[in-house]
């Protein structure tokens, strides 16, 4: 919800001396601090969801559950106790269980035993789901998890993308015509994203899927899927349009209107008026002059907001159908599926910070500051 | 604070932040005026209500107001009841040894329209000790048809529903009883008659206190201001309720995030060292985390109360990002004249932090809490809507949440989702377009551009 606050502060590159260090060492270096703070913050993240999850003893239930199968199977695959009558076999579980879970130090104090978790849960290791299964069959929550990601992924690959491109295209069209009716639309636009993308979702369905018809209400494909795979992809892009395009109104105008303001700013910049006097041509000056030293913003801006879009990814799924991991979230939550909660809130922790890993690059590749290495930036 | 002030005026050149205002004073009003016609306890008894509180009625009916828009009315429900004072009770004695009564009640009611109602029952209140009284219904339409409904033997509480009684289907021509008892005779699509309907209630009874009493509800497709849900409950109650709840939510969230991060900022700054250094990496890393899942995780596992949610989100939000912002004005304003003076007479790290340093950023501060505000009042409607609304607190990401497990948008109940829709987007743009504003008043850099 921060990206929706205005930026106001505008980092100005201060050109400082080069050292004698090779580009992409700064880089990767920089790259390296990035990397362990991210890495702080999962385990931090994770560990934040394992006391929660807790406190209502629920985290110690998933590890018994863990251990009871494993016993289990233990007990079924040892020839040597075959002969076992049933109840003799129920013993002989209880006490291996019993001792399991002494080895394992299950019984030892929480705060011990919470780093056990924590290392659990950092390795997705959280065993079977309660009532959820995979589409394969499994319980496995790794599995359920895994096998709804790329449907995330496809949804929020493209749809980051696009506002990308479309904001940053709209913003220096914006800042030629700065003052005119298409900038002033803009501003009046920008309180459309006050509200988050499955808002107008349901507007969207309304208006395309129940009134016009020309849209499915949601889901992945066409049902049945399309064998062909030009026409598998058709369908999933039909069926991402209204999504992606509920997440263009919430955050396009906005988006827009911020980056604009940096274009405006830079480009009343001196040397920007050094360039034009050298006679430049105005492309020539948007790209070396104005766009070069905003990307560094203007990448940081985006950070922020994908950061915020990543959050809204459940509802957004929910809304619309969509068979990813935020639509497994939900789904969890209705059926009160702890493992598969959990689960889900370390990969949300995981997504976050691989998103903000790989900006931080495209940070480092862009921002001058970095190569000239005035250490670890402002980045975030 | 004057020149505080004379910026405040400003905004009256804003169109933008002029209708804003207008919409949340409207809004406000709206608030209290709810709390004083509809106490809280009151509005939660309704709400949380079964069947006794909403069974006249009916299930998911349309807005009353649509009829407005419509050539052709729906018909709206009809409750008649034969404790009316208009109605008159006729008693016969049929056999005064064995002290046995009829009981004779004829419910008479107009009925202005062309479309069926939603459905018809009948709620029998009887008295009696050990036998219970038997009930001949008929039905009796404007042009002079008598439609034998039923005859029963009834206990205390029985209710007819017309819908389920397939004998009545079979006698008016196989349509569904509703329709038929209302119908045109030979019309094809059927039409309703419109008209003075009787019906005829008729008890025998038994006992010498024995007693018969029964309520006519004609179930029509439009009801209540704000429709109705698939419990009969009126949704008006929650689009009202929900006024209150979301201004209160955002505004606190809002304050208790901004007041927090500002007095953090400020902390940072003026110690500076490794204070500050701390501060930074603890934004960074908050930043980072997965707000909305653990929020959800906590309303999962613990309490799903707007109070938890609303202590959460400020603990989760005290090292917001705006702590950068608010950072580099603090960094100016530390170098400042008056703070050094300040210093030099001696005032203490604590004075200097609450009665210098912060007062200067406040007109910083105001724009973006006012900004902030939506986003919490969604924040709460997206709770809401994945189900981890407040378990007692009518809302409008809950009527969204009915609404959609309804399959609302799929069945053509449209207002059950447009109606908190348009009352979240309307709080949400008021406080987005005078928060705007304030931020170019309060901010003259942005004011040129």
């Amino acid at each position: 919800m921060e990206a929706t606050q205005i930026e106001k502060r505008v980092e100005r590159p201060e050109v400082e001396e080069r050292k004698s260090d090779s580009d992409f060492m700064r880089i990767a270096k920089y790259m390296g601090v990035r990397l362990v703070l991210l890495a702080i913050t999962i385990v931090i993240g994770v560990y934040l969801a394992v006391l929660i999850a807790n406190m209502g003893g629920y985290v110690d239930e998933i590890r018994k559950g863990v251990i009871k199968e494993q016993v289990g199977m233990q007990i079924r695959g040892n020839p040597a106790y075959e002969d076992l009558t049933a109840e003799e076999r129920q013993k002989l579980m209880a006490e291996m269980v019993a001792q399991e879970i002494r080895r394992l130090g299950l019984d030892e104090p929480f705060i011990i035993r919470s780093f056990g978790f924590l290392e659990q849960a950092l390795t997705l290791n959280l065993g079977r789901a309660e009532y959820m299964t995979s589409d394969t069959g499994s319980k496995q929550v790794r599995l359920i998890l895994l096998e709804r990601l790329p449907a995330t992924l496809v949804m929020w690959g493209a749809s980051n993308l696009l506002v990308f491109i479309l904001s940053l295209l709209i913003a220096l069209g914006l800042s030629r015509k700065y003052g005119t009716f298409f900038d002033k639309m803009i501003i009046a636009l920008t309180p459309t994203s006050s509200a988050p993308a499955w808002f107008y979702g349901l507007f969207l369905i309304l208006i395309f899927a129940v009134v016009l018809e020309i849209a499915p209400f949601g889901g992945l494909v066409a049902a049945p899927p399309p064998e062909n795979k030009l026409r598998y992809a058709l369908s999933v892009l039909r069926h991402l349009a209204l999504p992606a395009g509920a997440i263009l109104v919430s955050s396009v105008p906005l988006t827009a209107y911020n980056w604009r303001t940096f274009f405006l700013i830079y480009s009343s910049e001196d040397y920007v008026d050094m360039a034009k006097a050298k006679g430049l041509s105005s492309s020539k000056i948007e790209r070396r002059y104005i766009l070069r030293p905003t990307l560094p913003t203007i990448v940081t801006s985006f950070a922020l907001l994908v950061i915020t879009l990543w959050t809204g990814a459940i509802i957004l799924e929910t809304v619309f159908n969509w068979p990813g991991i935020g639509k497994a979230y939900n789904q969890a939550i209705g059926l009160y599926d702890t493992p598969v909660i959990v689960g889900n809130t370390v990969i949300y922790a995981y997504l976050l910070a691989i998103t903000v890993f790989l900006l931080d690059f495209i940070y480092a590749l862009v921002d001058p500051r970095v190569q000239v290495g005035s250490g670890t930036g402002n980045q975030l | 604070m004057k020149k505080f002030i004379r910026s405040l005026k400003e905004i009256v050149q804003y169109p933008a932040a002029m209708i804003g205002s207008i919409v949340i004073v409207f809004l406000i009003i709206l608030s209290v005026v709810t709390v004083i016609v509809l106490p809280r306890q009151e509005a939660i008894r309704l709400w949380r209500g079964g069947d006794d509180t909403w069974q006249t009625s009916p299930k998911n009916a349309k807005p009353i107001w649509l009829n407005w828009f419509r050539r052709e009315d729906l018909p709206k429900t009809i409750v008649v009841s034969t404790e009316d004072e208009n109605v008159q009770r006729k008693v016969e004695i049929v056999d005064e040894e064995k002290s046995l009564k009829d009981i004779k009640y004829e419910l008479t009611f107009d009925y202005p329209y062309q479309k069926f109602p939603q459905e018809i029952s009948i709620f029998f209140d009887n008295k009696f000790e050990n036998k219970s009284p038997y009930i001949s219904a008929t039905w009796i339409t404007p042009d002079g048809r008598e439609i034998k409904l039923t005859d029963f033997t009834a206990d205390e509480n029985h209710v007819y529903r017309f819908g389920l009684d397939s004998k009545l289907s079979r006698r008016v021509g196989g349509l569904d009883p509703h329709i038929g008892v209302f119908a045109k005779p030979d019309t094809d699509p059927p039409v309703a008659l419109p008209g003075e309907y009787t019906l005829q209630i008729t008890g025998l009874v038994f006992e010498e206190n024995a007693d018969v009493d029964a309520e006519l509800v004609v179930y029509g497709q439009v009801h209540g201001l704000g429709g109705t849900d698939h419990r009969r409950r009126g949704i008006i109650i929650a689009l009202l309720w929900g006024t209150p709840i979301a201004l209160s939510f955002g505004l606190l969230a809002a304050l208790g995030t901004t007041i927090t991060t500002m007095i953090i900022a400020a902390f940072g700054v003026w110690y500076g060292g490794w204070v500050d250094e701390l501060i930074q990496r603890i934004t960074e890393i908050r930043l980072i985390l997965p707000v909305l899942p653990i929020l959800i995780m906590v309303g999962t596992f613990y309490s799903r109360s707007i109070w938890t949610m609303l202590g959460v989100l400020i603990l989760l939000n005290i090292f917001g990002s705006s702590i950068k912002t608010y950072r580099a004005v603090f960094l100016q304003e530390k170098e400042a004249g008056y703070i050094e003076a300040a210093q030099a007479y001696g005032a203490s790290n604590i004075r200097i932090i609450f009665r210098y340093l912060i007062p200067r950023i406040i007109p910083l501060m105001i724009p973006s809490l006012v900004v902030l505000i939506p986003s919490f009042v969604f924040l709460e409607a997206s709770l809401a809507v994945l189900g981890l609304g407040d378990p007692t607190l009518p809302t409008w990401g809950k009527v969204m949440f009915d609404a959609q497990d309804n399959g609302a948008l799929i069945e053509g109940n449209y207002y059950w989702i447009l109606e908190p829709a348009f009352l979240l987007m309307f709080t949400g743009f008021a406080f987005a377009m005078v928060g705007f504003s304030l931020d170019r008043i309060f901010n003259p850099k942005l004011r040129g551009m």
